[in-house]
């Protein structure tokens, strides 16, 4: 659906230096799937994003919707595509001087629909964001999330085949994140609308994302399903971002306390193993004890997905015992070293 | 009082009319030169290449003419202004003067009002395949219609300030009377009433640029 290869985009300031936005960047995002790219300010998600409906030109590289390179179009041509792709933005950019109706229906207009077509596509995308009672407010009157759902109702309204979401959540409160985020799961699954989008909270990817890559200094670090991201995440960048959702640090001390009387483990599950009590089958199958440190579970777009940090009192070859027979289970486990603590 | 109108009365009409005349005419070329000038400012700043190029000529021909006082500005531009419309002289005259006088003005006016727009919002219109020219239209003046608005106001105040020069080549009007027959022929009364149907008309102005701006904010 959307391809980037190898783009890349470089800025003059003025002072005749350059600054590498976008560093040799390729990715694929799936027709109907909902792809994530999170990254802190300043990785490149924002010139990325601006590159895929080439609102920036790429230095060098291609950019393919659905097989067609836009690089080589014409601007005029350009401006029929971007009429296919959707976008949403963090400041929602909407028209101060005009209703929330018209909102939606002056960009139908200007792009040359018949008023008879405009005035369904309104009504029918203002009922899907559920703000059919506000056509006739303006936006000064809304909150943030309307707001947002009356952007989202109005890049919907071209009925795009992808929708590029630039940070939309990332001025909303925490409820009103999530509501746009399942009005955007609810776009993917019932119109079918491919989502690209961007963000620096790992939030947003854990709940509607089903594959990410992580951005840093203008280059994709790494990239995978969220739950392959989740279980194993190889760059440190990218394990700072999980461990954003697990706060899992555990004082020194402690650790190095608990150590001498047995292993600490870190034990990740994921679907359906995520809600089965492996850890207390365990003391009641071995000769050991076993202690909480930390843990918590969180619903991915697709499965549930755990994760605990147990101290496993007892005789060495109780506690070896007890963590084959967790592996066994499909439970990831890895063992607790000093170094690991400090995240 | 009746004395005064008797003697008066007629006089100060025709040159309250003729200030009008003079400001509403010169108004309308100055708006339709002036805001395309603004947009095209806007529009060329912080580009490159030729758009760079067409933004620094254009600065500082508008600077230039911004430095000339209107009543050199006036008698500077005499042979421009007969070879244009065919005289120097009245109301006719003095309206290519105040066009150019007060386009400039307007063109840095409305540069700063349509500057206020939110970037943002062009570029979500710029994503959704707008066509350039619609999106000056109907994003960039229609969001900043209560600036232009505000803008115009303060235009419409320099150019009645302007047309007191108005009389010079003869085309009459308030601040020619005050001038001529208040300070010349030293009457004074005169000159009090010009002054204070200038300064109802510019209240009333004013007033009016306000109410309306604050309409078109719709907030």
């Amino acid at each position: 659906m959307i391809e980037l290869k190898q783009v890349s985009k470089t800025y003059e300031t003025k002072r005749q230096a350059q600054v590498l936005a976008l560093n040799d960047v390729s990715l694929k995002v799936k027709k109907g799937e909902i792809f994530g790219v999170i990254g802190y300010s300043g990785a490149g998600k924002s010139t990325l994003i601006r590159c895929v409906n080439h609102l920036e030109k790429p230095t060098s590289g291609d950019v393919f919707i659905e097989g067609v390179n836009l690089s080589e179009k014409s601007k005029e041509e350009l401006r029929q595509i971007r009429q296919g792709l959707g976008m949403i933005f963090q400041g929602f950019n909407l028209l101060k001087t005009a209703t929330v109706y018209d909102n939606i229906a002056i960009p139908l207009r200007l792009t040359g629909l018949d008023k008879e077509t405009i005035v369904k596509r309104v009504n029918k995308y203002l009922s899907i964001v559920g703000l059919k009672d506000k056509k006739s407010v303006f936006p000064n009157q809304l909150s943030g999330g309307q707001k947002q759902r009356v952007a989202i109702a109005r890049a919907l309204a071209h009925e795009p085949k992808v929708l590029l979401s630039d940070e939309a959540t990332s001025a909303l409160d925490p409820g009103t994140t999530d509501q746009i985020l399942d009005l955007l799961l609810k776009i993917n699954a019932e119109l079918g609308i491919t989502i690209l989008l961007i963000t620096h909270e790992m939030h947003v990817i854990q709940k509607i994302c089903d594959r990410v890559a992580v951005m840093e200094n203008g280059e994709i670090i790494e990239q995978g399903n969220v739950v392959d991201i989740y279980t194993d995440a190889k760059h440190e960048t990218t394990k700072r971002f999980v461990e954003s959702i697990f706060p899992s640090k555990t004082p020194i001390q402690i650790i190095r306390d608990l150590q001498n009387r047995g292993p600490i483990i870190d034990l990740t599950f994921v679907g359906e193993v995520a809600e089965s009590p492996s850890l207390s089958v365990l003391s009641k199958k071995f000769d050991i004890h076993t202690n909480i440190l930390s843990g918590n579970i969180v619903q991915l777009k697709n499965q549930p997905f755990g994760r605990l940090r147990a101290h496993i009192e007892g005789e060495e070859k109780d506690t070896s015992a007890a963590i084959a027979y967790l592996k066994e289970q499909g439970v990831l486990v890895s063992e607790v070293t000093d170094d690991d603590s400090i995240y | 009082m009746t004395a005064f109108i008797d003697r008066w009365g007629a006089m100060v009409v025709d040159a309250t009319i003729a200030t009008f005349q003079m400001v509403t005419i010169s108004l309308i070329f100055s708006i339709l030169i002036g805001l395309p000038l603004g947009v095209l400012l806007v529009v060329t700043r912080n580009q490159v290449g030729a758009s760079r190029l067409s933004y620094r000529a254009l600065n500082v021909v508008i600077n230039t003419i911004r430095s000339i006082p209107f009543i050199i500005l006036l008698f500077a531009l005499l042979p421009f202004t007969r070879f244009l419309v065919g005289t120097s002289m009245g109301v006719k005259g003095v309206i290519v003067p105040l066009v150019i006088f007060t386009s400039p003005f307007l063109a840095r006016l409305m540069e700063s009002a349509l500057l206020e727009v939110d970037r943002g919002v062009i570029e979500a219109y710029q994503a959704m395949g707008i066509k350039p020219i619609a999106i000056i239209w109907h994003v960039m003046i229609r969001e900043a219609k209560p600036s232009i608005i505000l803008g115009i106001t303060i235009a419409v105040i320099g150019l009645i300030g302007a047309t007191a020069m108005a009389g010079l080549v003869g085309a009459g009007g308030l601040g020619d009377v005050a001038y001529r027959f208040g300070h010349v022929r030293y009457q004074p009364e005169v000159m009090y009433v010009t002054i204070v149907i200038l300064v109802i008309i510019i209240q009333l102005i004013q007033t009016l640029g306000n109410t309306l701006s604050e309409k078109a904010k719709k907030d």
